[in-house]
């Protein structure tokens, strides 16, 4: 399972350095890293700093900034939480059932990894328009998709969809089936075996998915701008009320939100490399 | 790495695709045009014109490039740095944050050219489907029980604030009309806007391709255009008893032309939109001329509408801006955000 | 296998099958779709366009500085974090995952702050007419942000599921650094690489929101081909924009082709992808 966990910390042993060239990996990965991403993302907080305690606190708990950051965090959730439970029927279908095409729709979950996003977002839009196939099948319905909150949540369900699905499905592979089928022959019901063997084996890959499809969810720009009514109070995203302030001169007050947006991020990365690091723990006194 | 010269001769072959313009004899001169969304049409039919011109009287070839986009965007980009020779933007008082803030251009740029630096004007009008199926004739219909009215949003659009500050100039015009009452108007319109796009071009799209929306709001140039370029029977353009004079001003970015060498240039650019040439090309991407033969030989295309202007009804652009849009303005307050 | 379970395999099937041709696949079709709308002749005329080709010739160069920079950056990295042992290493993990969270909007706008004309190097910028913001080193720069991590993500876990052992006999018996580095490790590792590689260049060329804000939208010039999307979207053109897009969709599906061959080839490669390109692909 190592090679599911991106990097784990190591047992501790004495550092022997037999391979050589470690300094001058080393040193150009923390220069590159330096020059391409720190350096440039510590004048987001310059900036923001000029514009002191205060008017931060009174930029960031502006009623409209407010709005744009729960609506932000909001859809995340939600778009998170519905692909939580669809991806976990995808993996499963996927790794337990054997059908016609089965290697090209796995293949096709990846889709919207590659797709980009201003793609996505006009696709989207045409897709769920009152004129568009799926709009018009809505609409009939009563309801309207395009430029509302269910819209935002739309395009980020079709962003995260991948995260669950790919999370699970190499756990849901690695689960011995015969712990299953004990279960079965010894009288537990489909719904007992899922409750109290797969689901604790898949809960930890299950919550980093959802939290990688939450956190991708936040930041989304291309694809969510054209299907977004971009209303204030109601369907302005934050990135959105970012370009806006920047288009009003208000750079402070654009880093502002970003220096909100890019801490919560950070806290989220955080606890996902936890959460893959807790995972491991765990499945390494399962699987094998 | 044996992949190589491969690699390098699709480089090439690329290279020579790209650039695979007739090469051109004489001195070669480049300007940038930054400018707003729905005059894409009008200048590159103008930016041919104005290069044939200057070919015939100086020998040299320009080539004019073109960006477009939200007008405050765009100003926002030249202030970062946007190699910007001339700038034509929707409106003075994005023009004027280059001077009050890029410190690009003199603060009193509106007065070096004709008619406040105005080659042409434009007004806000009503595009609505066809056979106007909600009877909208004007802004009083648009509150009306069941019309749904697309609009720009006007942080961002430089057209949205024209729709918006007619709307009110409207509403204050009215019997017994106050700002109160007009604030209470367009609070009233804004719940039929269904959709805020960021731009202009957008809100277009919305209305025109995603079939959303009874009425839009818009630029008299751009609502012509959609009307033939996207749907001649589709829609009609309404002329509401009265508008803003909408001036989208132009100016030449003197600090970049002075680095770039090309003043001369820009100047005789900006100059040919006021010849009789430059106002026919106007007038014929719908445009009102301020020539008043180009105006008259174009008349019957621009409906008769009575027009205020900024200055008369809001005291000037900054003025409107700090009351209307600019952190809790009337349109945050509308919205109700305090 | 009783009928119940078979009934209630064929339905949950079905439903997964009914999700993923509405969410993904109908999407994915009306992008073609809309490109053919009127016929061939259109769809070749807008590729054709001489500002179509400026903007195709303008993503295909800054991918093709972009992609390698990354891809250096890649290598060493994964070398110095899978092939040593050092305090902070986790930290440092995290720090080459941190563009994968910065919305894309940010991550353009830094490269304002620090390059625009009002930036930390602004004005010395302009007195040396060194153009960053709304030129090509901008767009470079915001595009190497946004791929930053996909090599290095994809070659870390797999050169810690292969353990240093090889490279370290390899080195026992006389071989120096550079040649255990050629011969051992480059060899090891050359499909995850590639694949990395594919996924960074699909990326590169499909960035968006990070371009928009450093190009200047200049026509012919700054345009890249996900920017002139929209542009000719915004143009009344909708049939040349997703004829345009139908590249980049095509793009995207040669990269899932080419990832799958490169799994068929290499199994290993399939346990440390499938995970890890989870997380490549959190960069919103």
């Amino acid at each position: 399972m190592a090679a599911v966990l991106p990097v784990a910390t190591f047992p501790a042993r004495t550092p022997r350095r037999v391979l050589p060239g470690f300094g001058l990996s080393l040193g150009y990965t923390i220069l590159y890293l330096s020059l391409i991403v720190l350096i440039p993302l510590v004048a987001i907080f310059t900036k923001t700093a000029e514009l002191g305690w205060d008017r931060f606190v009174h930029v960031i708990s502006s009623p409209r900034v407010v709005a744009a950051l729960a609506l932000s965090f909001g859809t995340a959730g939600v778009a998170a939480l519905f692909n939580a439970f669809a991806g976990l029927l995808v993996a499963w279908v996927l790794t337990r059932y054997d059908f016609p095409a089965r290697r090209l729709v796995d293949a096709l979950v990846d889709l919207p990894f590659a797709l980009p996003t201003a793609v996505a977002g006009i696709a989207l839009t045409a897709v769920y328009a009152p004129n568009g196939p799926l709009g018009r099948l809505l609409g009939a319905l009563g309801i309207t998709v395009v430029y509302t909150p269910l819209g935002i949540v739309a395009a980020l369900v079709f962003i995260g969809l991948p995260f669950v699905v790919r999370m699970v499905q190499p756990v849901l592979e690695e689960l011995d089936r015969e712990v299953e089928e004990a279960a079965r022959t010894l009288g537990a019901g489909p719904r007992q075996v899922f409750a109290r063997i797969v689901l604790p084996a898949v809960w930890p890959a299950l919550l980093t998915g959802f939290a990688l499809a939450f956190a991708r969810g936040i930041g989304e720009y291309g694809s969510v701008i054209f299907i977004a009514g971009n209303m204030p109070m109601r369907s302005e995203i934050a990135p959105l009320l970012i370009v806006t302030k920047l288009e009003q001169y208000e750079y402070a007050s654009a880093t502002a939100i970003a220096v909100v947006m890019l801490v919560i991020s950070f806290v989220l990365l955080l606890a996902i490399n936890a959460l893959q690091a807790w995972s491991q723990r765990r499945l390494s006194g399962t699987a094998r | 790495m044996r992949s190589a010269p491969l690699v390098r001769t699709l480089v090439l072959l690329l290279a020579a695709w790209a650039c695979a313009s007739p090469a051109v004899a004489g001195q070669t001169v480049t300007l940038l045009n930054v400018s707003y969304d729905p005059t894409r049409e009008f200048y590159d039919e103008f930016n041919a014109a104005f290069a044939a011109d200057w070919k015939r009287r100086t020998g040299d070839t320009v080539v004019v490039n073109q960006s477009h986009g939200g007008s405050g965007k765009q100003a926002r980009a030249i202030i970062d740095g946007l190699q910007a020779d001339v700038a034509t933007l929707a409106l003075g008082y994005d023009i004027d944050a280059l001077a009050s803030i890029g410190h690009l251009i003199p603060a009193d740029w509106q007065k070096r050219l004709p008619s406040n630096s105005t080659p042409y004007t434009s007004t806000i009008v009503f595009l609505v489907r066809a056979g106007n199926p909600k009877g909208i004739r004007d802004w009083g219909d648009l509150v009306k029980p069941g019309v749904a009215v697309i609009t720009p949003n006007p942080k961002t659009s430089g057209g949205a604030r024209w729709n918006y500050l007619a709307a009110w100039a409207w509403a204050r015009s009215q019997p017994g009309g106050t700002d109160a009452t007009a604030e209470a108007y367009v609070k009233a319109l804004y719940a039929h806007v269904p959709v805020l796009d960021s731009g202009a071009r957008g809100a277009t799209m919305t209305f025109v391709e995603r079939g959303l929306g009874d009425v839009l709001l818009a630029w008299e140039n751009e609502a012509q255009l959609a009307v033939r370029e996207l749907g001649v029977g589709k829609f009609q353009v309404v002329a509401p008893s009265q508008s803003i004079l909408a001036e989208p001003p132009v100016t030449v970015v003197d600090k970049l032309a002075d680095h770039h060498g090309t003043r001369k240039v820009a100047e005789a650019y900006l100059g040919y939109l006021y010849s009789p040439q430059g106002q026919e090309l106007a007038a014929r991407h719908y445009f009102r001329p301020r020539d008043a033969a180009a105006r008259a030989k174009y008349a019957s295309q621009f409906p008769e509408v009575k027009l205020v202007t900024i200055d008369q009804a809001f005291g000037g652009w900054t003025k409107a801006q700090a009351a209307h849009f600019a952190d809790g303005g009337s349109f945050d307050r509308i919205y109700g955000v305090r | 296998m009783s009928r119940v379970a078979h009934g209630s395999r064929r339905l949950l099937i079905g439903v997964a099958l009914l999700y993923l041709a509405v969410f993904l696949l109908l999407p994915f079709a009306i992008v073609f779709g809309e490109a053919f709308a009127h016929g061939v002749a259109t769809y070749v005329a807008a590729l054709t366009d001489p500002a179509a080709r400026s903007a195709i010739v303008l993503t295909l160069t800054v991918a093709a500085i972009a992609v390698p920079l990354n891809l250096v950056f890649g290598v060493a990295a994964a070398w110095a974090i899978a092939r040593h042992d050092f305090r902070g290493k986790s930290a440092l993990v995290t720090l080459i995952d941190l563009p994968f969270a910065v919305s894309p909007v940010i991550s353009g706008l830094i490269y304002v702050l620090v390059f625009g004309a009002n930036g930390w190097f602004g004005s010395w910028l302009a007195e040396h007419d060194v153009r960053v913001i709304f030129a090509v080193p901008g767009i470079v720069l915001a595009t190497i942000f946004v791929t930053f991590p996909f090599v290095a993500r994809e070659l870390i876990p797999l050169m810690q599921l292969q353990g240093r052992d090889e490279e370290e006999t390899a080195l026992s018996l006389g071989a120096s650094g550079w040649q255990v580095f050629r011969r051992v490790t480059l060899p090891n590792i050359r499909w995850g690489l590639l694949y990395g590689v594919l996924l960074c260049n699909a990326r590169a060329m499909g960035e968006f929101g990070a371009v928009s804000v450093v190009s200047g939208h200049v026509r012919g010039l700054t345009n890249t081909m996900p920017l002139h999307v929209e542009i000719l979207y915004n143009e009344y053109n909708p049939t040349a924009a997703f004829a345009v897009a139908s590249l980049l969709a095509l793009l995207a599906l040669v990269t899932l082709a080419a990832r799958a061959m490169l799994e068929a080839r290499e199994p290993d490669l399939r346990h440390a992808t499938r995970a890890v390109q989870v997380a490549q692909a959190t960069s919103p």
